[in-house]
């Protein structure tokens, strides 16, 4: 079978997605376009050099709904004659944009893409897109739909993680992203988001707060308590599907959940006929991809069986893998996931997650493969794990190894 | 034309009269919507007519609601397409009440319609209300005894005459949710307050004929079939609609547990609807309401809860040419918790109460929880100072049991033990009159026993009340061997005079509703000692529709209570006794001093004030957590059938006599899963057949006391249900 390989991975720093975040001007369309054009020049593409842009994205809707894949092709130094496909699958949508691409080259369907994603949480709300799942009773009340910070919350219950674990972990995102940024760990995949005039707006992830302590993070009250206790009282559902616990612990807060951000990545994905074409050298070759479908309930354990799946249908282990990224959802996932496989905590998440960055959702599956891959490289190893938990309970993940 | 009469005045007024005879209060029947439909046709279609008003001819009520055996008739009628027969009969009843909303208007213009007014004298109920809010303003009598609503959830069902969908797009789906969601009734002030009617006047009849005279065009467009509607509070995708509806689901998700249909089903009626034009949303409802009727459990609550309960309060079961047994002058032996509940229901209901206790300071306690319970009234502005003294006035306090003297029913309440109840029949029977009815409120001494001490068997009955009396709806009515039709009759009347659900039973140990709870309650105990987590065994319970887990409920009851119980059957049964873990768990607890929430610890951890904090961590200790913990089905079915095949049983040997009273006694008293309509009905629902190879199959995991009953055997066999085999219809008629 045709090998794909990732020849290049860059993204913008994740600017606070809020009134003061400094990407907050910028439109989803410009940073989309931005993105693409940083992968185009540095690689000296041609205008038509990829198949597809497949671009993930969570809330299409207003500026970045009507197939912003299309949009962002026209809008970039690309030929029209590449189409664009907007893809949604919550989360992970920038790892499936990566995992769609690399099995479309596998396959032969052309011989590269590019696949990332944006999400301009700031500008465009998560949420606005509506969804049955939570509002249609025949779905929301058969599935004992919650939202997710209760799901995160049912996790911490059944696996339990108190509010010291989940705050420890999210301490230590916050310790692990300053001295990545310190010692400039990044450099090879930020790019400075400039504006028309060529001026930077932001060339630096400005959501983290390297200060957190345990103490700063015991101020803070658990978030989803009021939801899951009071109104609407979302802990009985919670508990109609759970009904061995008797309470829900709520021990998530914004402290030690993923933050709300803007930004946006792509990867360059081809055969190796496109890297001789262009004088490419490969980084790494895509090993393996899944996903899974899981309780839409507890929703967010998903990495767990999604990892269980893709090292079994590749006859590996979990100690084929010497680095992985766990998206920081919420910390509860990403103690989860190394209470499930035993996993050193030094292998998990090595330069600081989510908590810390923040978590462009259309973005991040795009941003954290190229994270892996940059660690692996500064660490010379060779195999990488990527995996994310999804909205209405899937998982994702993508094995790649250095070449 | 019976139901529906049509007259039209000099000033161009035709009014419709709602007037079906032979009843106190209008009910809509297959003939009452096809006058209905005449009398709008006719009146529509006459040039002379300017405007129609529909009114009542019962002086204070509009009408009750629907005929329930129009909904069984349109299913039944349908042969072999039932939901077919449903749907197109429903979607009649929309466009019937659709034509009146529309009144002739031209549909573009929305010009030239014929304005319509509904003037309620009072109480409009279900359809009573779906009809009013179809015409164009709706005037009701100022007259505080009315009650306004739409009570279908109640029975397992929901407003499917256009109600659901007009009420939400009049109120928004967070107004509409007290009426359609809870079945809340109001009086005329409060409904108009909450927008289900217009006005509240002294005449409505002739406001709505004014009223019909005067509107103009505009007045005679509802808001959803003018330009621009929308829905108040936001449609499911707006914004603020979107937070409604998330917590709506969450809301009664959580409320129901899941297990009744109705509720699932009305909101996604308001959810579908809500997304589409008024038409298109009618027809939504009509399909979930199809759905709901057509799922057994909707037909089971109709029958449990509505005429089975009704038919058991109006003497279903009360021996036939007994004379009027209407209770004057009540004697209560024991003021405790039992006889002070005792007196406050039969003086609330107008009853003279003479409630004796050993010594003067006993017996006016009992009375002061009256006093307490009316004070708490008065508080809420729902009991005034005369009413408060008059119902004091009727309950005599005293130790003399001269004062049981013109007595003709006695309620004993006194201690469980069958030597002093024996002794106080005895020194009561030589004062009160040879006609007056004895009656004990014991819970677990077999009424043919006690009446051994009486020298009038057949005038002795048990009267079984469930704690707190005031609260609970149901009374369980024994039979000993020698009771005779006189004194059931006294019983049944006395209880009608309470205004609470009589059930009459043969005398066996722990009559009927006992019987089950307490297999069901050890049942859940034995799981505890298996290692079962005691939140799944609650949950499991709560999840069938049950309103407390029987964990929680032990603690409640106590735990003694429970000991006791055990000690005291053992001692009576002997040998026969089976040993069970169940007991081993309890005595263990009462050695413990874990009483249960009165001692502020039991299955429980309690705070000081007792309030429930957790269950207790100390339990793993002695009965460590199973690994795995066992499926929620396979809890529910263990807690289910525990209690199921006693009424099974109860029924085998002739301690229930008819089947509704098992259904309807296991809800009232119990809270057996409602959505089932009782413990037979839902039998018949899972099918014998499958109940008996559960049996078999719990009898070989779990033991004997799982063993399929013979009657139950017999009828999976043949593939019968109780309601086919033991028709209480067929038994009444013959």
């Amino acid at each position: 079978m045709t090998e794909a390989y990732i020849y290049d991975a860059l993204r913008t720093p994740r600017g606070k997605g809020r009134k003061d975040g400094a990407l907050h001007e910028v439109t989803s369309l410009r940073l989309s376009a931005l993105t693409l054009n940083a992968l185009k020049e540095r690689n000296n593409l041609d205008g038509h050099a990829v198949e597809d842009v497949i671009w993930g994205n969570v809330t299409q809707v207003m500026e970045q709904g009507g197939c912003l894949a299309r949009s962002a092709v026209l809008a970039s130094d690309l030929d029209e004659s590449i189409p664009g496909l907007a893809i949604n699958r919550f989360c992970a949508s920038g790892m499936e944009a990566v995992n769609l691409a690399a099995n479309q080259v596998r396959g032969g369907a052309g011989e590269a893409y590019i696949a990332g994603g944006v999400e301009m949480m700031g500008r465009v709300a998560m949420g606005s897109d509506g969804a049955a799942i939570a509002v249609d009773p025949t779905l929301a009340m058969d599935s004992y739909f919650v939202p997710q910070g209760i799901s995160a919350d049912i996790i911490a219950t059944e696996y339990g993680f108190s509010r010291e674990d989940v705050d420890a972990l999210a301490v230590e995102s916050q310790r692990r992203a300053e001295i990545a940024w310190k010692e400039d760990r990044f450099a090879k995949s930020v790019i400075t988001v400039r504006d028309q005039n060529g001026l930077a707006i932001l060339d630096h992830d400005e959501y983290m707060r390297p200060e957190t302590s345990m103490q700063t993070l015991g101020a803070l009250n658990p978030s989803f308590q009021m939801m899951g206790e009071q109104m609407p009282g979302f802990d009985k559902i919670a508990l109609l599907k759970y009904p061995h616990l008797e309470r829900i612990n709520h021990v998530h807060h914004a402290g030690n959940s993923s933050g709300i951000v803007d930004g946006s990545a792509a990867v360059l994905i081809g055969n190796k006929e496109f890297g001789e074409k262009y004088g490419l050298k490969p980084r790494a070759r895509i090993r393996a991809t899944a996903k899974i479908g899981t309780d839409p309930t507890i929703m967010l354990t998903g990495p767990v069986p999604v990892t269980e799946k893709i090292l079994r249908d590749n006859g590996m282990t979990i100690s084929d893998i010497d680095l992985f990224e766990v998206n920081e959802a919420f910390a509860a996932v990403v103690l989860r996931f190394m209470q499930a496989f035993d996993v050193d905590a030094d292998k998990v998440n090595v330069g600081g997650g989510a908590i810390a960055f923040g978590h462009p959702l259309g973005a991040t599956g795009a941003m954290i493969i190229g994270t892996v891959l940059d660690e692996l490289e500064r660490q010379d190893k060779q195999v990488g794990l990527a995996t994310l938990c999804i909205a209405s309970g899937m998982g994702a993940a993508t094995i790649i190894e250095r070449v | 034309m019976a139901e529906f009469t049509l007259t039209k005045d000099a000033e161009g007024v035709a009014t419709i009269t709602w007037d079906v005879p032979g009843k106190s209060m209008n009910v809509m029947s297959f003939d009452g919507l096809a006058e209905l439909e005449a009398c709008i046709d006719d009146a529509l279609a006459d040039e002379a007519v300017k405007g129609i008003v529909v009114t009542s001819g019962k002086a204070g009520s509009f009408a009750g609601g629907m005929d329930l055996n129009l909904l069984a008739k349109m299913k039944e009628d349908a042969g072999d397409d039932p939901a077919r027969g449903l749907f197109d009969g429903i979607m009649q009843m929309h466009a019937l009440l659709r034509k009146i909303e529309l009144a002739g208007m031209d549909p573009k213009t929305k010009k030239g319609g014929k304005p319509i007014a509904a003037a309620l004298p009072g109480t409009a109920a279900g359809i009573g209300l779906e009809l009013p809010l179809a015409t164009h303003r709706t005037f009701v009598a100022d007259n505080p005894k009315a009650r306004i609503g739409l009570p279908e959830i109640m029975v397992g069902i929901f407003p499917g005459a256009g109600g659901t969908t007009r009420l939400v797009r009049k109120l928004g789906a967070m107004g509409a949710s007290p009426f359609l969601l809870e079945g809340k009734m109001v009086e005329p002030a409060k409904a108009k307050s909450a927008g289900l009617i217009d006005e509240v006047v002294a005449d409505p009849l002739s406001a709505a004929k004014d009223w019909v005279l005067t509107a103009k065009d505009a007045d005679i467009v509802k808001p959803w079939d003018a330009k621009g509607y929308k829905m108040p509070g936001g449609a499911p995708y707006h914004p603020a609609g979107f937070m409604t509806f998330v917590g709506a689901n969450a809301m009664v998700n959580g409320k129901t547990k899941g297990a009744f249909p109705a509720p699932k089903a009305l909101l996604s009626a308001v959810y579908e609807g809500a997304l589409v034009d008024f038409d298109t949303a009618l027809r939504i409802e009509a399909r979930w309401f199809t759905h709901v009727l057509m799922n057994p459990s909707s037909g089971a609550m109709i029958r449990s809860l509505f005429l089975n309960k009704e038919a058991l309060e109006k003497g279903a079961v009360r021996p036939k040419d007994i004379p009027d047994q209407r209770v004057k002058k009540l004697g209560v032996l024991g003021a405790g918790m039992m006889g002070a509940g005792i007196a406050l229901v039969s003086a609330q209901a107008g009853m003279e109460v003479v409630l004796i206790d050993r010594d003067q300071a006993a017996a006016d306690k009992g009375k002061s929880y009256t006093e307490a319970y009316l004070d708490k009234g008065m508080k809420r502005g729902k009991v005034t100072a005369e009413k408060k003294e008059a119902m004091l006035g009727l309950i005599t306090a005293t130790p003399d049991l001269d004062h049981l003297n013109g007595c003709d029913l006695i309620i004993e309440a006194v201690f469980e033990d069958p030597k002093v109840k024996a002794e106080m029949t005895q020194r009561v029977e030589a004062i009160i009159p040879e006609d007056c009815i004895f009656a004990s409120n014991t819970s677990t001494l077999p009424i043919t026993e006690l009446a051994k001490a009486s020298k009038r068997p057949e005038q002795f009955i048990g009267i079984h009340f469930f704690s707190p009396v005031e609260k609970m709806l149901l009374v369980e009515i024994i039979k000993g061997k020698e009771t005779g039709d006189r004194a059931v009759a006294k019983a049944l009347d006395y209880v009608r005079q309470i205004r609470k659900t009589p059930i009459v039973v043969n005398d066996a140990r722990f009559f009927y509703c006992n019987r089950c709870i307490i297999p069901y309650m050890n049942e859940a105990m034995r799981m505890v000692t298996e290692g079962v987590a005691m939140p799944l065994i609650d949950h499991a319970a709560q999840q069938l529709g049950f309103p407390v887990g029987p964990i929680q409920l032990t603690d409640e009851t106590s735990i003694d209570l429970g000991a006791k119980i055990a000690r005291a059957t053992k001692a009576a049964m002997g040998n026969a006794y089976p040993d069970s873990p169940a007991d081993d768990l309890i005595f263990w607890l009462e050695e413990e001093g874990r009483l249960g929430r009165k001692s502020k610890a039991g299955f429980f951890d309690y705070d000081e004030s007792g309030k429930r904090l957790g269950y207790w961590k100390g339990m793993a200790d002695k009965y460590p957590l199973a690994d795995p913990q066992p499926d929620l089905i396979e809890v529910q079915e263990r807690l289910m059938f525990a209690q199921v095949l006693e009424a099974v049983r109860a029924l085998e040997e002739g301690v229930l006599m008819d089947i509704r009273e098992g259904d309807v006694g296991a809800i009232l008293a119990w809270g057996f899963a409602p959505w089932s309509g009782g413990p037979l009905s839902w039998i018949d629902i899972i099918g014998t057949p499958y109940a008996a190879e559960r049996c078999d199959q719990l009898t070989e995991a779990y033991g004997e006391r799982f063993a399929c009953p013979p009657l139950l055997r017999e009828m999976a066999e043949k593939g019968q249900t109780f309601y086919g085999r033991f028709n209480p219809e067929a038994k009444a008629a013959a």
